[in-house]
């Protein structure tokens, strides 16, 4: 894979992220709704995180800013060096094109549209030819294990396929991380196991994962667990004994995907 | 370089909405048919007026004598007693660029038939008048330069005339009286109808001048010449050179006024052409309404697809599509749709056209002008109404865009 600079030229310290006392508030009307009250967080290139906490924690709120889909009221989130609280709109969409891959509970791919075009999405905002854009898609769509499915369209594909394209869509611009909400909020048992499966099989190759879930279950798959509860980071602890999805799969009764999609 | 990316999302997404691209379409290719159409109609409708104008005779000069001063009160146009025969003849023959020449006078009456009467204008001309007038016999036969010459007692009806006056028979070589002269009567006139003033031209007696200024009106002054010039680029030729002969035969002194007026037709012309290009501005400003509406069911439809695909707009700002990206996308959707619906339009105007003008009747002409302004039309009405939806999801938030349900 050919890596952009910014992701090969690791700093000394491993350091990908490192958020200072970052703070959200809302105002709602006349309301200030303080959605995060001063968050210190350091994650290290490599890790996997599972973000946990009710809803209303604060968990999105902090995945939004640290996909750059928003911006901080006040504190600083540096990604790989770059402070990123600062940025314009334009670059922040730069950044997200970058160095972010979103994989969403609602899968939020594009109808009508095959599974190649949707991973080549990303793609298209950055400039490559069209020959190497079709090659980074299918082989990421490969590496999802869809490498047949690519002219299918989304209403073709079963959930997991559906969720699988869209991870193939998060990982085809060789991103510093991959962010997933609540990936397997739509996704029966079986289904979540395989997609957690292919987060584990990312992450042991290098790729920092960042997971938002409120199931424990889930997050049982991520080798450290933060637990937001009233904009404020509660808990944060190294799972010493990760599940293995293989493992897990293993144990589970075998249900066919073709045979969901039918 | 990522324009042609997004050139590329546009496309797909109409591709996507094949119904949708085509129905946005349809307002702007009836619009731009009916600009295309209307205008050729416009258009050909002035053609065939020019060219009912030319075959009025646009070579033709008509000179009138001047005006009559007494004391300081002028009595207009033509009351001057100043145009003779000879300056007619004059005229014919020392002016190279003229091709005919007819004198004019007139004399009105009550023109009897048997126990028939009817009171119409009696025309004296020259042997030449219906070669100036590109007018024709019917029946029977001009008078000659014989008849002219000898102020014979002959005449030419008009069809108006020779249906009142001989309802049953034919009138060529039977007599009429004129102001109770008898003449006889040598041809009929082919009917030539109206005139643009709602006269009709056919309620006429034309005889040579030399029997009406002698024997009908007794007044030795001409009323008019018609002159034709050789071709219709002569005309200002020949009416310099009449103008300098009959200075020189009326002895006026450099720094006097004509005691004459040339006319031409091409004022007549000039007045025609314009009431044309209004009725094809008519025309065209009626089908722009049309086209406007077109332009507004753009917008319409490309609001509605914003808030419809804001989702999409969502999912593009997450995987790094900046406003302007967004933006640029939006409008090419709308120029697209415009810019096709234009290229559909005018091939259905083009067609339209032809076929009224082949069904109708109807003379169309299709310029490139008409082509060039629909198509320049349907660019900016993509371009303006596709403006305020593209900015609108260009500035569409990420967040909320991606929670749009």
């Amino acid at each position: 894979m050919s890596g952009h600079p910014a992701t090969s030229g690791a700093t000394s310290d491993g350091t990908l992220i490192q958020i200072d006392h970052l703070a959200k508030i809302y105002l709602l009307g006349e309301v200030e709704v303080h959605a995060l009250r001063g968050v210190t967080v350091r994650v290290e290139r490599g890790e996997f995180v599972a973000i946990m906490g009710a809803s209303g924690s604060g968990k999105s709120t902090f995945m939004n800013i640290l996909g750059c889909l928003d911006k901080p009221t006040r504190g600083k989130y540096v990604l790989e060096e770059i402070d990123v609280s600062r940025l314009s709109r334009d670059e922040l969409a730069a950044i997200r094109n970058r160095k972010i891959g979103f994989v969403f509970q609602g899968f939020n791919l594009l109808s009508r549209t095959s599974a190649l075009e949707n991973v080549e999405l990303p793609l298209l905002y950055c400039s490559m030819s069209n020959k190497e854009r079709r090659d980074r898609a299918v082989s990421a769509l490969e590496r999802v294990g869809l490498g047949d499915r690519a002219h299918h369209f989304p209403n073709q594909l079963s959930g997991g396929q559906q969720q699988r394209v869209a991870i193939a869509r998060a990982l085809v611009n060789d991103p510093s991380i991959i962010l997933a909400d609540e990936p397997t909020g739509n996704l029966d048992s079986r289904t979540s196991v395989e997609v957690m499966g292919i987060f584990q099989e990312l992450n042991q190759h290098g790729i920092t994962v960042i997971l938002v879930t409120h199931e424990p279950d889930v997050a049982q798959f991520a080798k450290r667990h933060i637990v937001f509860r009233d904009g404020k980071i509660r808990a944060d602890k190294i799972n010493i004994s990760p599940r293995a999805a293989a493992a897990v799969l293993e144990e589970m009764p075998v249900i066919d995907d073709n045979e969901e999609a039918a | 370089m990522k324009t042609m990316n997004i050139l590329l999302s546009a496309f797909r997404a109409l591709r996507r909405n094949k119904m949708r691209s085509f129905l946005t379409m349809l307002g702007i290719i009836i619009g731009v048919a009916a600009v295309i159409a209307m205008l050729a109609i416009g258009q050909g409708a002035e053609y065939s007026v020019k060219e009912q104008i030319s075959q009025l005779g646009t070579n033709v000069l008509i000179v009138f004598p001047g005006s009559q001063q007494q004391g300081g009160l002028r009595m207009g146009a033509g009351t001057m007693t100043t145009l003779t025969e000879e300056d007619a003849i004059a005229i014919q023959k020392e002016c190279p660029a003229v091709a005919f020449v007819s004198p004019g006078a007139r004399s009105g009456g009550q023109v009897i038939a048997g126990n028939l009467n009817w009171s119409t204008s009696v025309e004296g001309t020259g042997a030449d008048y219906l070669e100036i007038r590109k007018w024709a016999i019917e029946y029977g036969e001009f008078y000659s330069d014989q008849d002219v010459k000898a102020a014979a007692k002959v005449c030419v009806l008009g069809t108006t005339v020779a249906q009142t006056l001989f309802p049953e028979s034919s009138p060529v070589g039977q007599n009429v009286r004129i102001r109770n002269v008898p003449c006889r009567v040598v041809g009929v006139l082919v009917r030539k109808g109206q005139n643009a003033m709602g006269q009709d031209q056919d309620d006429i007696v034309l005889a040579p001048y030399t029997t009406v200024l002698r024997r009908l009106s007794h007044f030795p002054y001409l009323r008019q010449i018609l002159v034709s010039a050789n071709t219709a680029a002569s005309i200002s030729a020949a009416q310099s050179q009449i103008s300098e002969l009959l200075r020189v035969r009326h002895k006026i002194a450099p720094f006097e006024p004509d005691d004459f007026t040339i006319r031409n037709q091409s004022d007549l012309a000039a007045t025609a052409t314009a009431t044309t290009e209004i009725l094809t501005i008519l025309l065209a400003s009626i089908a722009s309404v049309s086209l406007l509406v077109g332009g507004i069911g753009i917008m319409n439809i490309m609001l509605v697809s914003v808030t419809e695909r804001t989702r999409e707009i969502g999912i593009r700002m997450s995987v790094g599509a900046r406003g302007r990206d967004i933006l640029t996308q939006f409008l090419i959707e709308a120029l697209v749709l415009s810019l096709l619906g234009g290229a559909i339009g005018i091939l259905l105007g083009v067609t339209g056209s032809t076929a009224i003008s082949s069904l109708a009747k109807w003379p169309t002409i299709i310029t490139a002008f008409s082509i060039v302004l629909s198509f320049g039309f349907s660019i900016a009405i993509g371009i303006f109404f596709g403006f305020y939806p593209a900015r609108k999801a260009a500035l569409l938030n990420p967040i909320d865009a991606l929670r749009f349900e």
